[in-house]
């Protein structure tokens, strides 16, 4: 069963390269879907046994994370069957320079999204340090054609900066995982094998300086693949170019599996007792990645830059959250799960507004509500959860986490971050509110109905975010606050 | 047994500072993929008592992906881009040298400090590990062409593996099998882009991939709105 979860997805994968017919292609996409989800589901119910002599293992804080992942890749594999009939292969205009290009191939649209899959299931079940490394740098291989969906120059550039800064980002981590091996390889200890529950249980015999060593390249190199400010660089580039439902994926799952990566390493950190050693740090890269994404939110001109730059500051209060430990840390998990839902929603109606407008500028799309009502009611109140108004299950992750700044101490922090909220805030609604109001300025039939597979997949993200501010289910509660302990809060 | 590993560093060394100090593409190839088989062999030399199935499977592997695979590929994106060399790097070629000495004098001299479990010749090796790996970050990112970047990044991997393989004999195979096979998808598609980015713009110089920014997207707004 484990080991199904993975192997079920790229053998999915596979099929799809060789499968010759489009409709059996989609259809093997959603039934995919489908079954990693229902199998996730009895994850929830039954603990599957560990694979592969305890390397694989579903605990607590993978099992939140898989299920994102899961949820949010069937939202977007049904978004995909509209999708991919708006998008038939072929020479196109490209409605920003006008140049013409081509999509690639639908075999790999169907086929990259399941091993995307497969890897980022990889990285939530992986125990082992070193199996976790391969399935990161894999969930990048994976996705990389996918943001090379459109052939034109732009996507084309992101898509290489992507490459390189993850991969040599990655590679750095690599080296914090031989560290780590120094560090389990002390004398008088023999060799601890590099999986989590080892590592924890003989905790005491780890090379403490060895173990700060491996934590700084492992941070570093799993948040450039989080998009952790000053490294971000690479995600609004690769955000904004590629196709909506992959920005989706990219921003609800990709950069919640390499936050995963960086939690193991401080989960390791805390059981040896040296948990305060990467706290300002985490601190640190929160503030400082809220503070770039306010910077570039104020007056964003492309409304999926915005998008990605919104991710950064998420991605900035996960590692906040982390940093001041205690309830921020189930702050944290919480968020993380909250920020996924809402962020995959806006980039799907994101797609649906490009499909209309012809355009990602901000300055040009005017009236989506009155255009596109649905879309627009769901964009509106896409705005209002990622800023973390009431009463979304954000507004109480990110209230956790305010609280948790004032109990342990840190005023200044949490001040900080309310100012950066705000500004943030501010900010998107400057932009957002334009954007649904207004008349459109260019003559533009209302369109009549919009395909239901846009929208169904976003409003039920939406409404998920919506019932967990209101009312967070037991089970899940418990298995947030399993995570939260495991991880070293409360 | 110690002249084979003596060769090996010394190879290593001179493999870098041939890299910083060259502008050639075909000769840096040839550099990387010499430091590629120097760096396979690094296994079979010593940490290894016992002759494994894994051990020999794994050697051969990275043998022949890192000395013969991956300049093959690079050989093959650099006919497609048609370029031949390197044109004026951030850093001059001298400056590089400058540099590259630099660091090695200062790896040399943090040996002693390094608190390893390893032997004391071994510790050598660790210290050109570490410069390989300042080496590739230091091509990346002062170099413009694509082709070079991707060199750094093989020339990062390579330290990062020789720095491995001389701390810990004993990685479970699977992890290795992984990462090698990472590494090779990696040169694998970014091999594939160079050839797109070539064929896209008639250059692979990546400083002249800048269309994607806001500082120039929020001017050009402002001008034409």
């Amino acid at each position: 069963m484990t080991l199904a979860l993975v192997l079920i997805p790229a053998a999915a994968a596979l099929a799809c390269f060789v499968i010759r017919y489009d409709a059996l292609r989609r259809a093997l996409l959603v039934a995919t879907a489908l079954a990693h989800l229902a199998m996730t589901a009895v994850s929830w119910v039954a603990k599957p046994t560990p694979a592969l002599g305890g390397w694989l293992a579903v605990d607590a804080g993978g099992l939140v994370f898989l299920s994102i992942t899961s949820v949010l890749f069937l939202a977007s594999a049904l978004y995909a069957l509209g999708y991919l009939k708006r998008e038939p292969h072929g020479e196109r205009k490209d409605f920003e320079e006008g140049v013409l290009f081509t999509n690639a191939p639908e075999a790999v649209f169907t086929g990259c999204p399941l091993f995307f899959l497969a890897t980022m299931t990889l990285v939530t079940i992986s125990q082992h340090f070193g199996l976790l490394w391969v399935a990161v740098e894999a969930t990048t291989l994976a996705s990389a054609p996918l943001i090379y969906f459109h052939r034109h120059d732009r996507s084309l550039e992101a898509t290489w900066k992507y490459l390189l800064l993850c991969s040599v980002g990655i590679a750095l981590a690599l080296l914090g995982n031989f560290f780590l091996t120094v560090a389990a390889s002390a004398p008088g200890a023999g060799s601890i094998p590099l999986v989590v529950a080892d590592l924890m249980a003989q905790a005491g015999k780890l090379n403490l300086p060895w173990l700060k060593a491996a934590f700084v390249p492992l941070l570093i190199g799993y948040g450039t693949k989080m998009g952790l400010a000053p490294m971000h660089t690479w995600l609004p580039d690769a955000h904004s170019e590629s196709p909506s439902l992959v920005s989706a994926l990219l921003s609800g799952a990709l950069l919640n599996c390499a936050f995963l990566g960086i939690l193991r390493i401080q989960q390791v950190c805390s059981a040896a007792g040296i948990e305060a050693f990467g706290r300002e740090a985490f601190v640190a890269f929160g503030l400082v990645s809220m503070a770039v994404a306010a910077v570039f939110i104020i007056a964003q001109t492309d409304f999926k830059r915005m998008l990605a730059y919104s991710s950064v500051e998420h991605m900035g209060i996960l590692s906040l959250g982390v940093g001041l430990g205690g309830d921020g840390i189930f702050g944290a998990v919480f968020h993380a799960v909250n920020h996924s839902l809402t962020k995959g929603m806006l980039f799907l109606v994101a797609g649906n507004l490009l499909t209309v407008y012809a355009t990602k500028s901000t300055v040009r799309v005017r009236g989506i509500l009155q255009l596109v009502p649905a879309s627009g009611v769901l964009w509106v109140a896409g705005f209002l959860s990622i800023t973390g108004a009431p009463p979304f299950g954000t507004f109480i992750s990110e209230l956790i986490i305010l609280k948790a700044a004032f109990d342990k101490g840190y005023t200044a922090v949490a001040i900080t971050y309310l100012l950066l909220l705000s500004t943030i805030f501010a900010g998107m609604a400057a932009i957002v509110i334009r954007m649904a109001q207004g008349k459109s300025s260019e003559e533009r039939k209302p369109v009549s109905r919009e395909p239901v597979l846009a929208l169904v997949p976003a409003a039920a993200l939406g409404a998920t975010v919506l019932l967990l501010g209101l009312y967070v289910p037991p089970f899940l509660g418990r298995a947030l606050h399993e995570a939260a302990i495991m991880l070293g809060g409360s | 047994m110690n002249t084979w590993f003596d060769t090996i560093t010394l190879l290593l060394i001179l493999s870098n500072l041939a890299l910083l100090g060259s502008s050639q593409l075909g000769f840096c190839i040839r550099v990387v993929a010499v430091q590629g088989i120097a760096l396979g062999l690094l296994p079979i030399l010593f940490g290894s008592a016992e002759w494994s199935v894994h051990a020999i499977i794994l050697a051969t592997s990275a043998l022949a992906l890192k000395g013969v695979v991956f300049p093959w590929l690079l050989f093959k994106a650099l006919r497609a881009a048609d370029v031949r060399r390197e044109t004026e790097p951030f850093v001059g070629y001298v400056l590089s040298l400058i540099f590259g000495v630099v660091a090695l004098a200062v790896v040399l001299c943090m040996r002693s400090r390094l608190a390893l479990p390893v032997s004391a010749d071994l510790r050598l090796m660790v210290a050109i590990a570490f410069f390989t790996v300042l080496v590739g970050f230091f091509l990346i990112v002062t170099r413009k062409k694509a082709l070079t970047q991707v060199l750094g990044y093989l020339v990062l991997e390579n330290g990062i593996y020789a720095f491995g393989t001389t701390i810990s004999s004993e990685q479970p195979w699977l992890v290795e099998m992984g990462v090698l096979l990472d590494v090779f998808v990696a040169v694998f598609i970014m091999g594939i882009m160079i050839f797109h980015i070539s064929r896209e713009f008639d250059h692979i110089d990546t400083h002249r991939l800048a269309r994607l920014s806001d500082w120039k997207q929020g001017a050009t707004e402002e001008s034409n709105p």
